[in-house]
């Protein structure tokens, strides 16, 4: 394997890593949305917020990293991706600052106007925030990129506002919700709260469905409006997409059937099978239809640099974000912070 | 030059300057605040001081909040540098963006334990929760240096080679984090953090002791990030001086700007104040040959004037001048400000009834807030026309895409709402503990709710398994 595939591996390991662990996050905003009215959906909310309160900011590292891979690495790509998208990826920033606040605000909040304020920011820029990001994978995937960020007077609209964007977008809130909802029952469960089991049981297996439902129902639009990306998927990314359509129906099957284990694990491997199924109907192509991603890549020295920081990433941060979901997930991690329910119990009283 | 590019230029360059002017308090209380959390929660457990843990625990969730908001400012910054300077990340993204792969690396430990901090509190046992936090702190300086290199690059850019087209075509990791401005930089950089979180958290404390709370809680609030913000300043005072005299040959006319040197020679006067207009100092106290004075320790020392290039590659120099001389200033007061808490010490009088000495103390955070921002505006305004010194103009790395202008009015309404409801937020905090406190008759030392009668230990909730 040379370096510039290396780096393209690590940067395609950071995207599907973000896909999952941030696409969770997303979902769970996404459920809280959809959880009603306030007082009904008062405990599937308290759920959620205890849920990512302590992983929320890691999930979201994970977007960091991706960009730094790419500019890094890959700028002439970064910096193509930047201008022809410029406006989705400037509601991106909206939605995770107001995502993020809103956040961070809710449970500090005095008052129910002003939490049911951040809670609808909240939940709105969860949506809003995935559907764009779905988008921009749409116009990278369909080579549109390159086009629109070519010329002295850009064109805002061309490279996002297209079938493909739009599908890849619903598809992207779809998903995350079901990604959110699988972890979520999970989360219920250690709880020992089975009446939230089965709420999200039920919600995880509608996503699915939908989910599956959205993939199926892309075939014909990639073949019309981006042949070439449809073509590589399935000439070659077919084993990828075979695998993501079995592990995900393994996943509905465990839900169905009320096993809880494995259910995360088949989830997880249905999406990160998508994203690599994508990585390899792109390649060599970084921005289709021209830019490869050795065209792309700078020096040796900067992807010697990014790999062994990578590295040391892999020694020191995998351990760390280990210990943070083992202690999240033994029930070690509640109290005083921001989201926690003490602060929450507190507020009610 | 075009008239809508120059505009477009303008707008993008005002929206980079406000939000990092915003993100920059902010990563000063994520470098800073952790080690000062620290320092009262080792107090707390030591000497079993229920203040200084009740304090600890306060302040990191005011740590929680400020972390999340810059968490995501940061993120902000990191789209903004392509979605604003394509040009910038597009050519020089292999050197540029190795310092921010490993703050990147930095960033997300102190993620991951802050999380395990905050949200530690309670079912972790004392020990383990406190040594939990020291890799925030730590991740705190190894990103604030990253963060700071990558910066000093822009200003000295080493450890890349460029060919006859401007292409570069070798990158050496090393040569691009240790450029000649690190060493200065970044000291001076992480020193301010502590310099602006110490005298900030300080500066509440102090209104509360002017008001007549004068018990342990209040006074321990004073004196851990006062006594931290105090022993920095006179590190700063020194530090700045090098970092000074290491631009006046690193950067020449950054430093004319800085001292409004006109025309090249020796005898240049220090002028306190005054504008730059057409060609000649308007206002301002001059002092003569205090400059050379200073940058050389003899009157003959010669400063570059702003003349020595032509006046396309000259920054603003009022500005520069104006925000350096704030900066000078009010970092002055501040190293006065840290004698003056020594002379209290040193004459045995209780600082608490030293009212003249609280009331400073209550402006001191800021004071050097300001000089923070007095100093950004030095060192990005006062490198301008450039974006990477010598290499790369500011007005070549802005995007072609248009709609700068909308994002830049809509990044400041946000912000302002950002900002808002940050301060809303910690007030509603103070409240709560305030009656909090009202409601335990004193402090509330057993915290927040009926369950958590002590701060550390399993909790006592039935509907939870043991761990």
């Amino acid at each position: 394997m040379t370096t510039v595939q290396a780096t393209a591996l690590v940067l395609l390991l950071g995207i599907a890593a973000y896909a999952v662990f941030g696409g969770a996050d997303f979902g769970a905003g996404f459920w809280d949305l959809a959880a009603g009215r306030t007082a009904p959906g008062m405990r599937p909310r308290a759920l959620i917020a205890d849920a990512i309160g302590p992983v929320w900011e890691a999930n979201h590292t994970w977007l960091v990293f991706d960009l730094v891979v790419l500019w890094t690495a890959f700028s002439p790509a970064f910096a193509a991706i930047m201008t022809a998208l410029f406006v989705p990826l400037s509601l991106v920033g909206l939605g995770m600052v107001l995502r993020g606040a809103a956040f961070a605000f809710r449970p500090q909040a005095t008052g129910l106007r002003g939490r049911q304020a951040a809670g609808a920011i909240f939940a709105t820029s969860s949506v809003m925030t995935p559907f764009l990001l779905g988008a921009v994978a749409g116009a990278i995937a369909s080579g549109r990129v390159l086009a629109a960020a070519a010329g002295p007077a850009i064109d805002p609209w061309s490279a996002w506002v297209t079938p493909t964007s739009v599908l890849l977008g619903v598809m992207a809130v779809a998903v995350c919700a079901y990604l959110a909802a699988v972890f979520l029952v999970a989360d219920a469960e250690r709880r020992r709260d089975y009446e939230l089991v089965g709420y999200f049981r039920r919600r995880a297996i509608a996503a699915a469905v939908v989910a599956g439902g959205l993939a199926i129902g892309a075939i014909p639009v990639l073949a019309v409006d981006a042949p070439s990306l449809a073509n590589e998927l399935i000439g070659r990314g077919w084993p990828l997409l075979v695998a993501s359509a079995a592990l995900g129906i393994a996943a509905l099957v465990l839900l169905w059937r009320d096993v809880p284990r494995g259910t995360r694990s088949c989830a997880v491997g249905a999406v990160a099978a998508i994203i690599a199924g994508w990585g390899v109907a792109q390649y060599p192509y970084i921005l289709p239809p021209t830019m490869t991603f050795a065209d792309a890549a700078s020096p040796s020295g900067s992807l010697d640099a990014l790999l062994a920081v990578f590295i040391v990433a892999v020694l020191v941060i995998a351990p760390s974000l280990g210990l943070l979901f083992m202690l999240d997930q033994r029930n070690r991690l509640s109290g005083y912070g921001v989201g926690s329910d003490v602060e929450r119990s507190a507020d009610r009283d | 030059m075009d008239p809508t590019v120059s505009a477009e230029l303008l707008a993008a360059r005002s929206q980079m300057a406000f939000t990092l002017g915003f993100h920059i308090i902010l990563a000063c209380l994520g470098v800073g605040l952790p080690t000062i959390v620290l320092i009262a929660n080792a107090v707390g457990l030591r000497r079993a001081d229920p203040a200084a843990l009740l304090l600890a625990r306060r302040w990191s969730t005011v740590m929680a909040v400020t972390f999340a908001v810059g968490a995501v400012t940061g993120t902000v910054l990191s789209f903004e540098m392509g979605l604003l300077w394509p040009g910038l990340m597009g050519r020089y993204g292999g050197a540029f963006g190795i310092p921010f792969a490993v703050e990147g690396l930095f960033f997300f430990l102190e993620a991951i334990f802050i999380a395990i901090y905050i949200y530690g509190w309670r079912r972790l046992s004392p020990m383990a929760h406190l040594v939990s936090g020291i890799p925030v702190a730590l991740a705190g300086i190894g990103g604030t240096f990253s963060v700071v290199a990558a910066n000093s690059w822009m200003n000295q850019p080493a450890g890349f080679v460029v060919d006859a087209t401007g292409r570069v075509v070798a990158v050496d990791a090393i040569g691009v984090i240790f450029n000649p401005a690190t060493w200065y930089e970044v000291p001076h950089m992480f020193i301010a953090a502590y310099m602006v979180v110490g005298f900030l958290l300080a500066s509440v404390y102090a209104v509360g002791l002017l008001r007549g709370a004068r018990d342990r809680y209040v006074r321990l609030g004073f004196v851990i990030p006062f006594a931290v913000a105090a022993i920095a300043t006179p590190f700063q005072a020194v530090v700045g001086d090098f970092a000074a005299r290491a631009v006046l040959t690193d950067q020449p006319v950054k430093f004319a700007a800085m001292e409004l040197v006109q025309t090249t020679g020796p005898g240049q006067p220090e002028t306190i104040g005054g504008v730059l207009v057409d060609g000649t100092v308007v206002g301002g106290f001059p002092i003569p040959n205090l400059a050379s004075l200073i940058a050389g320790f003899s009157p003959d020392t010669v400063i570059t004037g702003l003349d020595s290039v032509p006046p396309d590659q000259r920054p603003p120099a009022s500005i520069v001048h104006l925000a350096w001389d704030t900066m000078v200033g009010l970092g002055t007061a501040l190293v006065v400000l840290s004698g003056w808490a020594l002379l209290v010490r040193l004459r045995r009088r209780d600082y608490a009834t030293a009212r003249w000495f609280l009331r400073a103390s209550a402006l001191a955070g800021v004071a050097a807030i300001l000089a923070l921002e007095a100093g950004w505006i030095v060192t990005e305004v006062g490198r301008q026309p450039w974006v990477v010194y010598g290499y790369l103009r500011t007005a070549d790395a802005v995007t072609h895409a248009s709609g700068v202008r909308v994002t830049f009015v809509g990044v400041v309404a946000l912000y302002s709402a950002l900002g808002v409801a940050t301060i809303v937020t910690l007030l509603a905090l103070k409240r709560r503990w305030a009656i909090a406190d009202t409601a335990a008759g004193g402090r509330a030392f057993d915290g927040l709710a009926p369950d958590d009668a002590v701060p550390y230990g399993p909790t006592s909730r039935s509907d939870e398994e043991p761990a």
